[in-house]
């Protein structure tokens, strides 16, 4: 049924393309859908992802940019060089598929440990913190008059959309309360440059091949703001998966991430890293604590939902280490 | 008065069965929700053990601080409402070590394996 949907979409467009094979479901919500298949071509078969809302659920949240925009922004990347499937095919009402799109697949790992622990990725770890400063310098390019609309999100207004979703678990959290309030204090207010964040750039979304980084997915919660949030997020200690002295994704240094960003022409001010090395920490434990919500709420009621719950310990101490180091 | 075997216990019988029966026999996805509700049990178990006296040294410590009487819940949500207003923050003698304390004591239960938790504990 997927199949022949598929192969009536692909024939409209991939010309040669007879239909397709392998489709299988990588992940799902009930608002998003990953699939993977292989268009049927005489050349030979072509790897592709469909991302897509199924239909009937057309509606997106608050937050997420919308699968036309992510569409937009991919093929955008891609086409200033940026390592970045390329946009295949955007949905039709014709195509009876929902909303969303088809990309080339970029063959690579995303899980993080094996990233960081397999051989075969021993020669590309040592580069990969100056090679993600390079992309995201790219990404921090791209022409704002060429963006779809998209949200624009300042410190202030992240701050004050943390607290409101913390204060919604009615469960209090003095170390949240504690870094509210150090950003609160510290908003650096706005940047010089408002640009083009990628809002999710870690491990999980970034594929990486023995050569090094081969595409940056997962255009959902882009937004226009202030560029070093993506850099400070790419450090939160909880993409380091135990590597906690290398705070780019636990394969490299700051040191090396900026070096990269700036040798592409772009400007790095350490200070508001930190500070969104900060947010961004407490942004995680928030959504570890929703994540809890959604199990008890229902949604989504399975035991991995749950213990996420118990993972937002890991960033209150995270926040400690950051705003009370001990032993000084 | 409930009857033996304890809660640990049971919970500790069922979580070593799994580990030790089943998952040599599972594969894929299951695997995958197999190991965490395997780690859940555990979780579970470390609360029991821990609990009792992690919450009463953070009672303890919240009513020095705050001098006031009351139960964990109501301490705690007074303590977040002082930081939330900055009528208490980390010059406020023994905040900062309150906190550290507590957040130990929560890592022991939900993630003692956690890279930053076994370095506070190593005191390095």
């Amino acid at each position: 049924m997927m199949e022949e949907k598929l192969g009536r979409c692909v024939a409209s467009w991939c010309p040669g393309a007879t239909g397709v094979v392998g489709a299988a479901k990588l992940s799902g919500g009930a608002s998003q859908e990953t699939w993977s298949f292989d268009i049927i071509h005489p050349d030979g078969n072509i790897g592709a992802i469909l991302r897509r809302a199924p239909q009937g659920y057309g509606a997106a949240p608050t937050r997420a940019a919308g699968l036309n925009a992510e569409a937009t922004l991919m093929q955008l990347a891609y086409d200033a060089g940026l390592p970045s499937p390329r946009v295949l095919h955007v949905l039709q009402p014709q195509d009876e598929l929902g909303t969303g799109f088809i990309m080339a697949r970029v063959e690579g790992e995303t899980i993080a440990r094996k990233i960081l622990r397999d051989d075969q990725f021993a020669q590309a770890r040592p580069k990969l913190a100056r090679q993600l400063g390079q992309v995201l310098a790219g990404i921090h390019g791209l022409t704002l008059a060429q963006l779809p609309e998209l949200r624009r999100m300042t410190a202030t207004r992240e701050i004050a959309e943390l607290e409101r979703d913390y204060r919604s678990f009615d469960w209090p959290r003095p170390v949240f309360e504690l870094a509210l309030r150090w950003l609160r204090d510290r908003d650096p207010g706005p940047p010089q440059q408002v640009t083009l964040v990628h809002g999710d750039f870690r491990h999980g979304n970034l594929i990486i091949g023995p050569d090094g980084m081969r595409a940056v997915l997962d255009w959902e919660l882009a937004h226009t703001g202030d560029p070093m949030e993506d850099l400070g997020w790419i450090c939160v200690n909880s993409w380091r998966f135990g590597e906690i002295d290398k705070p780019v994704g636990g394969f490299g240094s700051r040191e090396e991430l900026f070096a990269g960003y700036e040798a592409a022409g772009h400007r790095v001010d350490p200070a508001r890293v930190m500070f969104w090395e900060v947010m961004g920490t407490l942004r995680w434990g928030v959504m570890c604590c929703g994540m809890m919500q959604r199990f008890r709420l229902g949604p989504d009621h399975s035991m991995e939902r749950a213990m996420i719950g118990r993972r937002s310990s890991e960033t209150e101490i995270d926040l400690l280490r950051l705003l009370a180091p001990r032993g000084k | 008065m409930q009857d033996e075997p304890t809660p640990t216990e049971l919970i500790k019988a069922v979580a070593d069965f799994l580990r030790n029966e089943i998952t040599p026999v599972i594969k894929g996805h299951s695997a995958f929700k197999l190991r965490v509700g395997i780690n859940a049990l555990d979780l579970v178990a470390r609360q029991l053990a821990l609990e009792p006296d992690s919450d009463a040294a953070e009672a303890g410590r919240l009513s020095r601080l705050l001098g006031m009487q009351g139960s964990l819940g109501e301490l705690n949500r007074a303590l977040a409402d002082r930081i939330a207003k900055g009528e208490v923050d980390l010059r406020t003698p023994g905040l900062a070590d309150h906190l550290w304390q507590t957040t130990m004591a929560k890592l022991a239960v939900d993630q003692p394996n956690y890279a930053s938790y076994k370095r506070e504990l190593g005191g390095k």
